[in-house]
């Protein structure tokens, strides 16, 4: 009669040389660890002094005197918000068109130079779009402003408070160094990141689907709605929502074009706007200790806002059917 | 033996049909109507004349229309508006002409690729023109060599562009991004290696805290080191100050497409390693790293691309200085970002020449390494230049010696 068979145990000893290696890898990550956990840790610690003396005033201020003790973030977080939104009502319909141009429409031939063409443009620094913004878009934006402000000067987002937009004679620095062009400048930056999410998500829709589209007798647009948009739902959202975690932290380009102003106001058109990252830009040299602190809790406010639009976006793109795209 | 119920049942429908059979009398054939036109397959890809006569009359109609209601009609005026009431205009007229000859899902299908294309165009106009105005702004500085050799030490602000250039700040960007690279590429590949070889508890919290770090404003790294570099520990403000928060910033950017990139090492590939008897180490240095090679150098080379155009850190921690600095360690250095957006806050009409000079080198310089990254990374997987695949090949006979050698040969 056969013994009975018993299981072979799989676990093998592992070799000095791999313990060696795995010791080493488990090594380099665990220095990732330390460091990335440092400069959480060192946040929050620096953070929690000016937190905790400013207290709820911390949200609600919108003075940053910190020797006086009256600093609170409210108009800076207001103004990235308003940055970041105009940045990405712009950004998102140039970069959904020109994804699903790339996927749906171009020729072949074409396609590539594309791709290249909105890698290029994720890859221009930022320094380069805020001269850019400076010196060429704020001459010709001036007049978009006005009209804006002309016609849909009752709506808050686009008043002016000071300006006379029916005196074609009046000054236009009413207009300049405004949330509205900065955001526009931010859109350049954000407009590839999203697109390039948007695109390979469509390039993943599943060729059956969009061919039996066609072979029911849809148009090209009709098989986008049927069949790419809810396909790429997720990679929509998630792009969208990647870019806006990038707008909010971009410095250099804000920092060029607004003209800091410390009241809460909603009009993105008016001259002088605020971000977090322009705040610390301008502020870090002449900080004390406690007003470095300040801005850390700033800084921290700015992590966790980005931090938490990351997250989702990425909730998002893994949660759709594309759930492969999901590292950008 | 039984009746089954259900086979009853089943006779009921049947029986029903044989009544109606019987009602009808006789079978009918669906009459084919003689007028109906014959198929004619529609053609698929390509334009037709018909679509290129379309999208040209009806640009021209409207640029003319827009023309007639800037200059003569309508108090309008302005580059911006001529354009977008010109594309209003040419959408309705491309819509109308649509309509004659197709139905409503034709026209709509149209007008949106009308509009798809047209966002391309805005996206490409703009980067064209980002590009066009950097170089020609900055074409007076470009064109002088000195502007290259020299560095800004003796050129006062109101000096013309003979005198003085960048060539402090090309250096002092080399030398950041040098010792950046140096900090952040082995650690970085090392982590990547970590995340995917091994699948302990510890590898998703380190890849959770990595996923969370890329949220973090580039700004926040340069505090952090100017916080505890330069305020705590008390060094001057260096370039290698800069190069650490560089690659604070860096490190998770490259961590997570390195990640992603050994994620698609076959795992075939790593099982047949394994399965030849090769320890893990050995599957991970001879297979794994060599497969993935060129999308470990792309994501260096899109970290290196991301952290060289990126001022906000540096602006913290570097410092400026207007003469060539040679040594990291101590004394200020500028970088090609940080210099450009010094010169353009001079009111100086030459320092803003030379601060857009500046931007079009830095940009050159990312385009090189971009181009670099699109080479390298166009390759597959396990791509084989020539010369790799030769040696390759020469090691396969010098093996295939050396086993023939110890066991006697091939019988």
């Amino acid at each position: 009669m056969a013994p009975e068979a018993v299981p072979r145990e799989l676990a093998a000893r592992r070799s000095v040389g791999d313990r060696v290696f795995l010791g080493s890898v488990s090594f380099s990550g665990a220095v990732v660890l330390a460091i990335m956990g440092a400069v959480g840790i060192f946040l929050t610690l620096e953070a929690w002094e000016a937190l905790s003396q400013a207290g709820l005033g911390f949200i609600t201020t919108s003075e940053w005197e910190v020797d006086r003790g009256r600093f609170g973030m409210s108009a800076v977080l207001l103004g990235t918000v308003l940055i970041a939104g105009v940045a990405v009502a712009v950004a998102l319909p140039v970069s959904l068109g020109t994804a699903l141009f790339i996927v749906e429409v171009a020729p072949p031939r074409v396609r590539g130079w594309l791709v290249t063409l909105v890698d290029l443009m994720a890859a221009v620094p930022s320094v380069v779009y805020g001269l850019w913004g400076l010196f060429l878009l704020q001459g010709q934006v001036i007049g978009l402003s006005r009209w804006l402000n002309r016609w849909f000067g009752w709506f808050p987002l686009f008043d002016v408070s000071g300006a006379d937009p029916t005196d074609p004679l009046s000054s236009a620095s009413v207009y300049t160094a405004s949330a509205f062009i900065a955001g526009l400048v931010v859109a350049m930056m954000v407009m590839p990141i999203q697109c390039v999410v948007m695109r390979e998500v469509f390039s993943q829709v599943p060729t059956g689907e969009r061919e039996g589209a066609f072979a029911l007798g849809a148009t090209r647009w009709g098989a986008i709605q049927v069949v790419t948009l809810p396909f790429g739902r997720g990679g929509i959202i998630g792009g969208t929502m990647l870019g806006l975690g990038r707008a909010l932290g971009e410095t250099i380009a804000v920092v060029l074009i607004i003209s800091p102003r410390f009241d809460l106001h909603l009009h993105v058109l008016e001259s002088g706007s605020n971000s977090v990252s322009a705040l610390i830009a301008l502020r870090y040299s002449e900080a004390s200790d406690f007003a470095l602190s300040a801005l850390f809790a700033a800084g921290l406010a700015l992590f966790i806002v980005t931090l938490i639009v990351n997250f989702v976006a990425s909730w998002f793109v893994a949660r759709s059917r594309s759930g492969a795209s999901s590292e950008a | 033996m039984r009746d089954d119920p259900g086979l009853l049942e089943a006779d009921a429908p049947t029986q029903r049909l044989d009544a109606r059979r019987a009602a009808m009398s006789e079978t009918t054939i669906p009459s084919r109507s003689t007028t109906r036109p014959a198929d004619v397959p529609r053609p698929v890809g390509g334009l037709s004349l018909e679509q290129v006569l379309m999208a040209v009359g009806s640009g021209v109609s409207s640029v003319s229309l827009a023309a007639l209601l800037f200059g003569q009609i309508a108090p309008l005026s302005g580059k911006l508006g001529f354009v977008v009431v010109a594309f209003v205009l040419y959408l309705v007229i491309y819509a109308t002409l649509a309509s004659f000859i197709g139905d409503r899902p034709a026209v709509i299908d149209r007008v949106m690729t009308a509009l798809m294309s047209a966002a391309a165009v805005v996206a490409g106009f703009a980067l064209a023109t980002v590009i066009i105005f950097t170089f020609w702004r900055g074409r007076e500085a470009l064109l002088k060599l000195n502007f290259f050799t020299e560095d800004m030490s003796l050129a006062g602000p109101l000096d013309p562009l003979d005198v003085g250039g960048i060539f402090h700040a090309i250096v002092g960007t080399l030398i950041i991004m040098a010792l950046s690279l140096v900090m952040t590429v082995p650690l970085a590949l090392a982590c990547a290696v970590y995340l995917n070889e091994t699948d302990s508890r510890g590898a998703g919290l380190v890849r959770t805290v990595v996923t969370a770090m890329t949220a973090l404003p580039s700004i926040l790294a340069g505090l952090f080191i100017f916080a505890t570099w330069i305020l705590i520990l008390g060094y001057q403000r260096s370039g290698l100050a800069a190069a650490i928060a560089t690659s604070i910033m860096m490190l998770p950017i490259i961590i997570r497409s390195a990640d992603v990139v050994l994620r698609l090492v076959p795992g075939s590939l790593r099982e047949a390693a394994a399965a030849l008897g090769a320890p893990q180490w050995r599957v991970v240095w001879h297979v794994v790293l060599p497969t993935a090679r060129s999308g470990l150098t792309t994501s260096v080379i899109l970290g290196v691309a991301r952290g060289i155009g990126e001022t906000a850190p540096v602006l913290l921690t570097a410092g400026f200085t207007s003469a060539l600095n040679l040594d990291p360690r101590s004394n200020p250095m500028v970088s090609l970002p940080l210099a450009a957006f010094q010169f353009v806050r001079s009111p100086q009409p030459a320092l803003v020449a030379r601060g857009f000079a500046t931007a079009a080198t830095l940009m050159v310089l990312v385009l090189v390494l971009f181009y670099a990254a699109r080479v390298l990374g166009g390759r597959p997987a396990g791509y084989q230049s020539k010369r790799q695949a030769r040696r390759a090949a020469e090691s396969s006979v010098e093996l295939l010696e050396r086993i023939e050698a110890t066991h006697g040969g091939a019988s």
